[in-house]
C-alpha cells in the first residue's frame, strides 16, 4: 500500500521560506501570488495490513511535529 | 561522592568535546562520554549534557531523529526523575522535539545561519541553571543556528512566561523567535533548553567567560551534594 503523507505548517504559524519564495516568484515578474507556504511530502510503502491507527501514530510520534504542523494522510493505492 | 556527568553524541554532534570541556572546567572531574547507540545510562548520573551539533544531518526536522533514539528514553526517564540535563543549540531542538520542553525550534526568520556572540537578558535566576546570574543581568553569549526561531502558541507562551519558565531572551531578537525567547526550563525547573552555546564563553580566550556562571551554579551545588 502506497501512503502519502502531506506536512503543512499550521496557519498562523510564520514560514519564512514560504516568504521567501514568495519573494522570489514576485523577482521573476509572477504576478498576482497572494502566499506561499512551504511544506513536505513524505511517501510511505506499507503492508496492506498497516492500520490506520499505526499510521496516525507514525505522523504523531516522528512525521510531523504537531507543535508547528499538520498532516494528512492519503492512501494512494 | 563522586560528580557524574555524561554528554551525549549523536552521529553529527560537533559540540560535544567543547560541552565536556566546560563542564570538567568547573566540576574538576571529565563527564562520561556517552555514544547515542548506547541506550543504557548509570543509573547514578547527576548531570547530562545534550551537545549542539546537526544530529542526523538534521533529516526530517532539527532534533527529530536523535529524539526518538533510544538512548533518548534513557534520558527522558532521568529528567523525570529530576536529574539535571542541558541542552544547547542542536540540544534544545532534541529537547523539545522529545516532549521534554514545550514548543519548537523553526528555520530563523532571516532565512540565515547566524553566527555570533549576542546579548541575553536573564529572566530567571532562580533556577539550578541560572542562579550563578541575577535577575535582569545581560549575558554576551555566541549563538551558531539555523533553526533557532523559537515557537510556541499563545497560551503555552503564557503559561511558560507565568511560570518564570523562560530562562533567557534576546536582548535583539536574532532568529524571529516569539517573544524573543532564548532559552526555556521545563515545570519542574530541572531541564534547561537554550539555543545560545554557554560553553563557548568559559574561558578568556573564548572573547568572554558569562556561560562560566551557568556551568558553576548547576555543576557546584551537585559536586558538593
Amino acid at each position: 500500500m502506497k501512503i502519502r503523507v502531506h506536512v503543512s505548517l499550521k496557519p498562523g504559524v510564520l514560514d519564512p521560506q514560504g516568504r521567501a519564495v514568495h519573494h522570489a516568484l514576485e523577482g521573476l515578474g509572477f504576478e498576482g501570488v497572494e502566499d506561499v507556504r512551504v511544506g513536505r511530502l513524505i511517501e510511505l510503502e506499507v503492508a496492506d495490513s498497516t492500520s490506520d491507527d499505526a499510521l496516525t501514530e507514525m505522523c504523531d510520534k516522528l512525521l510531523a511535529n504537531t507543535v508547528i504542523e499538520n498532516y494528512r494522510i492519503e492512501k494512494v493505492a | 561522592m563522586a560528580f557524574r556527568a555524561a554528554v551525549i553524541t549523536f552521529p553529527g554532534s560537533n559540540c560535544d568535546r567543547d560541552m565536556a570541556v566546560a563542564i570538567e572546567r568547573v566540576s574538576g572531574i571529565a563527564p562520561m562520554r556517552v555514544w547515542h547507540g548506547d541506550a543504557h545510562l548509570p543509573e547514578d548520573l547527576d548531570f547530562i549534557a545534550l551537545p549542539g551539533g546537526f544530529s542526523y544531518g538534521d533529516y526530517l526536522r532539527s532534533g527529530a531523529m536523535a529524539a526518538n533514539s533510544p538512548i533518548m528514553r534513557s534520558v527522558a526517564r532521568r529528567a523525570e526523575r529530576g536529574v539535571p540535563v542541558l541542552g544547547v543549540c542542536n540540544g534544545f531542538q532534541v529537547l523539545t522535539e522529545a516532549g521534554l520542553l514545550p514548543g519548537a525550534l523553526m528555520r530563523n526568520a532571516s532565512q540565515n545561519f547566524i553566527c555570533r556572540t549576542v546579548d541575553l537578558t536573564v529572566e530567571n535566576s532562580q533556577s539550578l541553571f541560572t542562579g550563578g546570574y541575577d535577575s535582569g543581568q545581560t549575558i554576551r553569549i555566541p549563538v551558531a543556528h539555523h533553526d533557532g526561531n523559537y515557537f510556541a502558541d499563545d497560551d503555552t507562551l503564557d503559561r511558560i512566561e507565568g511560570e518564570g519558565r523562560v530562562a533567557f531572551r534576546y536582548v535583539e531578537n536574532c532568529n524571529g523567535s516569539r517573544r524573543g525567547i532564548a532559552g526555556v526550563l521545563n515545570s519542574a525547573g530541572n531541564v534547561l533548553g537554550m539555543m545560545p552555546h554557554p560553553e563557548r564563553a568559559v574561558d578568556p580566550a573564548h572573547g568572554g567567560t558569562d556561560g562560566l556562571a551557568l556551568f558553576e551554579n548547576a555543576v557546584k551545588s551537585l559536586v558538593e551534594a
